[in-house]
Order: structure tokens, then sequence, then C-alpha cells
């Protein structure tokens, strides 16, 4: 997600490396390439600025201790720095009252409408609830339909008023709908506007000032740019807003709007929007979001997402596996299997500390293991079994029933036995060998 | 519609009335930072990097610009604010690429023997379907026979939107419905438009994040079905660009130009407060001219690219 963001930080700590301690001198240019890091990532010119001058200070108060490497030191503080600008803990959705009311609002084309259906999805699949999409859209060609044909993708009802051009009283009619069936939340889809059209913001604010909801979400695209200061502000002005959701961060943006969002409003992010699909919808956790443009991978959300697909008995048998050393074919052909089922390869991967780099220039898509999978299939269960005696012959007759060259299969067992050795290392040795293994990774090549 | 516009007018009036007042002051602190001197201080140059930056122009394009100044500055002198200012436009204008024809061109196109195929492109919520419909509008206007290709079968409703726009600026439409093939819908059309002598075809296309691999790949898949109906389309691929993206539009540029060799740009949602600036690096990058802006949601909110009257724009507040 951020790993170019993270790719200059770690540029610009490396100006440090040699050095024993801070100095105003070299403090400096660390800092002039932090501070373009976080401009080229689109965090806005002001917060930059005021952002690299805290950071300074901090560093420059703690030149004393001689005994971390400045270059720690300086990640630590741009960190812990990142962080607090990004708002602490994760907060949830404010979802009291019956029925809660949602209403969502922001810029054309943020992605507004999808949002609202994967809330609605969300409420139902993960929070039993019975939520009502309300079509406020009245605006945009065909906005209330693309609400139906996604309500219907997940069994929500859609209420909408056809013909009528007057969302604030659809928004009202819709609340008294949802009393009369039953549904425990509301939520609002309105039309796309820009801040400084006076009458549409007028109308959302008189939607709002209608319907008193429990939550208003302000929808901005994650690649948006400087502009996200006065968007965000101007909503807010308006608005008073609860919370922020960041779309499309399925993209490769280094999603400085997020930085910049939070630190104008001061309002938490409560979700983030990941991908086409429904259910490509998170939460946001700060803390992980500024590992993640630190370039720390986000170790935690991987394990929750292997929680949700991973089989517990399964995934024990495997390391017992590993730490005897014999992790087979078999075994990867079932890995392959649980990431694909976990989703996008890359996203999943770049989770991974250290690997947001390495995968930067890699075109790896969910057919990635295509080849791999025929390569395996063409083995004998033997051969499958005991890696050991795949010889010349073996290799090329796995080659021509695969479709491959030979060389592809030398390569695939190649990385076999190098995965075989990092995930060795995983389970039985500390974090010295995980360094290791970062390194081992670093070398392999992208193909 | 019309009366929408008229109140977008005013609104816009009273805008630019309430930034005469920032604009003069960025001016303003411009000359007085170089009055009487030779040589563009670091104060000239730190209030011209704010300017730039908080515009999208990105830091490297930015750096460029600057340099460029300096270098202008060294060899010319300059003795006032009115020469730097135009000095600074001159220097941005000339980084931004030049269509073929010029500007004279407007929304129409030399007569040809088949038609002028556009295929819009570019990343989810941009402003792809209303930027076709209001270029339909302008091609219509300009007397052009105009056919829409609604290749656009993914996104919900994404087909009955493009359908509402061909009913209200009164052009056909060729359209599979939603969850068809994109690239038979190009097909198809393409094939309608040739029996049918258009003059000219714009083909909707999905909107997608440009690190998808696979959905770049079927974009390309799109551009060569084209090509076994007409050979040399699509004559134009119109990246579309919004106007708030910031230094993720570099990236998109790069994507789809790889994906499809964009040759034209559009920048859109330039209404708002977002100044857009992005678009300078990309059209110097890639040698692509920005062909037309969006600057509202009526079917007439479609101008031709000035450069001047943008590089303007973003010294405005």
């Amino acid at each position: 997600m951020f790993e170019s963001l993270s790719d200059k930080l770690d540029r610009s700590f490396k100006i440090l490396k040699g050095h024993g301690h801070i100095t105003e001198i070299n403090v400096a240019e660390t800092l002039k390439e932090v501070r373009k890091a976080l401009l080229d990532a689109d965090v806005s010119f002001k917060i930059a600025k005021q952002f690299t001058e805290q950071v300074k200070e901090e560093a420059l108060g703690q030149n004393v201790l001689n005994a971390v490497s400045p270059g720690q030191l300086m990640i630590k503080i741009v960190h812990e720095s990142l962080t607090e600008l990004m708002g602490g803990e994760h907060e949830e959705i404010n979802l009291k009252g019956n029925p809660a009311i949602i209403l969502i609002a922001g810029l054309q084309g943020s992605g507004k409408t999808t949002f609202a259906a994967k809330l609605a999805n969300y409420l139902k699949q993960k929070k039993g609830k019975q939520p009502l999409l309300v079509a406020g859209d009245v605006y945009r060609p065909a906005a209330v339909n693309q609400l139906q044909v996604l309500g219907e993708q997940i069994g929500v009802e859609v209420y909408t008023e056809e013909g009528s051009k007057q969302p604030v009283k659809i928004a009202k009619h819709s609340v008294k709908h949802a009393i009369e069936r039953g549904y425990d939340v509301v939520i609002v889809d309105t039309a796309g506007r820009l801040a400084i059209d006076e009458e549409m913001m007028d109308e959302i604010s008189n939607i709002k000032k209608t319907l008193n909801p429990q939550e208003t979400l302000f929808v901005v695209d994650s690649m948006t740019g400087q502009d996200a200061v006065n968007t965000a502000k101007a909503f807010h002005d308006r608005l008073d807003y609860d919370g922020v959701v960041l779309t499309k961060l399925d993209g490769d943006t280094r999603g400085g709007a997020a930085l910049t969002v939070r630190s104008v409003v001061e309002k938490p992010i409560k979700f983030v929007g990941i991908g086409e699909k429904i259910d490509a919808l998170d939460v946001f956790y700060p803390k992980r979001m500024s590992d993640r443009i630190l370039g720390m991978g986000d170790i935690v959300s991987l394990v929750e997402k292997a929680q949700e697909q991973f089989d517990v008995d399964e995934a024990k048998k495997l390391q017992r596996k590993i730490a005897k050393n014999q992790f087979n074919f078999n075994d990867f052909l079932t890995q392959i299997k649980q990431i694909k089922k976990m989703g996008n390869v890359k996203d999943l991967m770049g989770m991974i500390p250290g690997m947001g780099k390495a995968l930067k220039d890699m075109d790896i898509d969910d057919d990635a293991f295509k080849e791999i999978e025929a390569i395996i299939f063409s083995m004998t269960p033997d051969e499958r079994e005991n890696p050991k005696i795949l010889n010349g012959s073996r290799r090329r007759r796995i080659a021509i029933g695969s479709g491959s060259e030979i060389q592809e299969v030398n390569r695939l067992i190649k990385q076999f036995e190098e995965t075989r050795k990092m995930m060795r290392m995983m389970t039985t040795g500390g974090g010295k060998n995980a360094m290791k293994m970062m390194h081992r990774l670093k070398g392999m090549q992208p193909r | 519609m019309a009366l929408f516009n008229v109140f977008s007018k005013k609104k816009k009036d009273k805008l630019e009335e309430g930034l005469q007042k920032t604009k003069q002051s960025v001016f303003a602190k411009l000359s007085k930072a170089v009055v009487g001197k030779s040589k563009v201080d670091e104060e000239v140059l730190d209030n011209l990097e704010e300017i730039l930056v908080t515009s999208d122009v990105g830091v490297s394009t930015t750096l460029k610009i600057i340099e460029r100044i300096e270098a202008r500055v060294a060899k010319d002198k300059y003795l006032g604010t009115a020469e730097l200012n135009q000095i600074l436009k001159d220097e941005i204008a000339a980084l931004l690429a030049e269509t073929d024809k010029g500007k004279t061109l407007g929304f129409d196109f030399p007569k040809r023997d088949v038609p002028y195929v556009i295929m819009v492109v570019g990343v989810n919520g941009v402003g792809k379907t209303t930027t076709i419909g209001k270029l339909a509008y302008q091609f219509k206007a300009a007397g052009k026979k105009v056919l829409l290709g609604a290749a656009d079968t993914f996104r919900a409703a994404a087909v009955d939107q493009l359908m509402i726009w061909a009913e209200r600026v009164d052009v056909p439409v060729v359209s599979q419905g939603m969850g068809a093939d994109p690239a038979s819908v190009a097909f198809d059309t393409l094939k309608s438009a040739v029996a049918n002598g258009s003059d000219v075809v714009i083909i909707d296309t999905a909107g997608r994040l440009h690190n998808k691999v696979n959905l770049m790949k079927e974009l390309t898949k799109i551009k060569n079905v084209m090509q076994k109906v007409i050979p040399d389309a699509p004559h134009e691929i119109l990246l579309i660009l919004d106007a708030s993206t910031g230094q993720n539009a570099i990236e998109q540029a790069t994507q789809f130009t790889a994906a499809t060799e964009v040759n034209a740009l559009a920048l859109t949602k330039l209404d708002g407060t977002a100044k857009g600036g992005v678009a300078i690096g990309i059209s110097e990058q890639f040698k692509v001219p920005v062909k037309y802006i969006g600057i509202g949601e009526g079917k007439e909110d479609l101008q031709i690219f000035d450069k001047f009257e943008f590089v303007d724009s973003l010294f405005d507040a």
C-alpha cells in the first residue's frame, strides 16, 4: 500500500547511518528526505512541514542516546509521530439508536455508493444487523440503479422514491420505512458534491439536520492529493462528520491523504475500501497503517486474515513438518490453495515486513500460481513427498508434462528449497534468523 | 440543467471575488521578494515551491520548474514582478505538451473515411462516463454523427448511466448489457459505426486501478479487438484524470500508457478547489497533451484545455 513512502524513508534513514549521533546537520539532510517523501505521498504541504519540525525537535532532544543507532532512533521517532498523527487506537462505528442512522457524504467519484453497499454487507454479515440502504443520490444518472443492483447482490433492501428529486424528504421517509419494517440500521447514500457548491452543501447539511444521524461518514479517495485539506475541512465545517472512510486503498497510492485528513479534522478513519468486491472492506488501524508506512509490515492484519482462513490443526501439522524439515511439495500446494483463498496475493505479501519493497516492481496477479501448480501437478506422488529424488531426467519429464521449460522447473525447485529453509528459520529461530531471511528474500529474483 | 449552470456561473464569480485577495497576496509576496534583485532568492523559491506543491505539481516537477526559472533569470536578468510572473508562466506552460493540431481544433477533427474512434480509460470514479456524455454532446453539436459503446459492463448500473447520457444528448449507444465481454461490445460498436457511417465512436470502459494486472490486460485486449474492424483504431486513447488526484496520477499514466498507448488526457472536476497540477508533470513526461477539462455535471461543462488559463489558475489562491 505505502511501499513507495517506506522506500523513501528507508533511503533517508540510510543517510543517517554511519553517524554516531544525531546532530543538527545530519538530521537536516534526513528531514529533507522525510519531507520530500511525505510530499511525494501527497501529505499536505503544511502538515509535512509541521511533521518534520516536530520530528526534528524530538530527534535533537534525544541525541544523548549514543547507545542506539541514529537511524533506528529516527525510525522510532518518525514512527511514533506518524502513529500519533493518524490518531491512536481504532474507533468503532457507533450503532447506538434504533434504528441507527448512518449518513454518507463526499466528493463525486470517491466511492460512496460502493462503500454504502459494503457497509450494509459488513453490518449484516459481521454484526448481525438488518440494514436498510437509502438511495439519496437523485442527480447522477443511474446512481439509484447502481445502489439497487448492489443491494440485490447482498440481499439488502434499498429504499428509493422514483421520480423524487428531494433527498431530504427521501431520507426522512426512509427512516419511517425502516421503523415500520423493523430495520435496525439505515445507511443513507448521497450524491457526490463539491465543497464549494453552496446549494449542494446546504442540501446535505439539511439532510443531516433532518436525520440527526449517529454517524456521518466522509468518504475520501485515498489517491487524493493536496486538495484533501480543503475538502476534508470544508465538509467538516458544514457537517461536523464523525468519521472518515478511505477508499481505493487496493491501488498503489502512497495514501498521504490519510495523514492529511486525519490531522486536519481530527476525526478517526473508521473504514478502508480495499477492492471492488463487496467484502473488500476493512476497519482502519492507525498503528498498523503507520507500521506500513515505515515498511514495518502489517503482521497483525496478516495474522487475522490468516486466522479467518486457516485450519488450526492443519497449521500445527504444518509447523511440525517445517520444524522437522519435512515440508514437501504437497504442503506447498496446500499453502498455495490457502493463500489463494485469502485474496489478492500481492496485498497479502505486502503485509509481510520487508516484502513491500521487494514486491514493488513484481508483477504478481492471481494467476501467478498457475504455472507453479502445473509443474507440481506433473510430479509423481513420490516426487512431491521427496523432492530430493528430483534428478535431471525427472525434471525433464516434469517440464514436458507441465508444458514449461526445464529452467522453470529448476527455478521452482530452487525456490522451494529456499522457502523451506526460510520457514525453518521462522519457526525455529528468533529475530536474528528473521533478518537473515529478509536478506534471502531480497536476493530472490522476481520473475 | 440550464438553471443549474446559471447558478454555478454565479457561484464561480463569487468565488473568484473571494479569491482575488489571496491571488494578489501570492503575487505581492513574490514581487516583494524579487524587486531590485537580479537573482531569484530563497524566499521566492520557497513561495513558488509552496504554490506549486499545494497545486499537486509534485516535488520533482517543481524542482524542474525552479531550475528552469533560475537558468532563465541568470540569462535574461529580470527587473520586476511582471517579468517574473511572465517567465514563470512561460516556463510552466512550456512543460505542457502541445496537441498535434493545436487548440483551434475544438471539438472537431478532419473528415475521414472511417469513424474516428476514441477509447476512454481511467481508474474508478474519475468521471469517464460523464466525460463521454459531454463529449458526445459537443461532437453532435459540431454536426458529427456520434455512436457510443457501453463497454463498462462491470460496475453496477454503468450501462444504464451511459444510456441515460445517450438519451440526454440524443446519440445512439451500442450495449450488450451488464456482464457482457467488453471487447465484444467494442467490436460490435465499431462494426455498427462502420455500417452506419458514424463520424466518431466513443468507447466507455470500466474503471480499473492501474496495478491490477489482469484488468490492464483486458484493456489491451479491448484495444486489439477493435483493430479487427478498423486497423488503426482506436485513434484516440483518452486517459481521464481526476483533478483532485495527487501524485498517484503519474503511476496511473505510466500503467495506462503501457497497456494502451494513451495519447490524450482529460482533467475532470476542475470546478472544485483542486488544481490538477499533477497533469503538468504527466504531460511533460509522457509527451501527451491535455485535451479537455471537465468543469461541472451539465452536458456543456466540458472545455478545450487552454494551457495558459490552466497555468494562471495555479496561482489563483
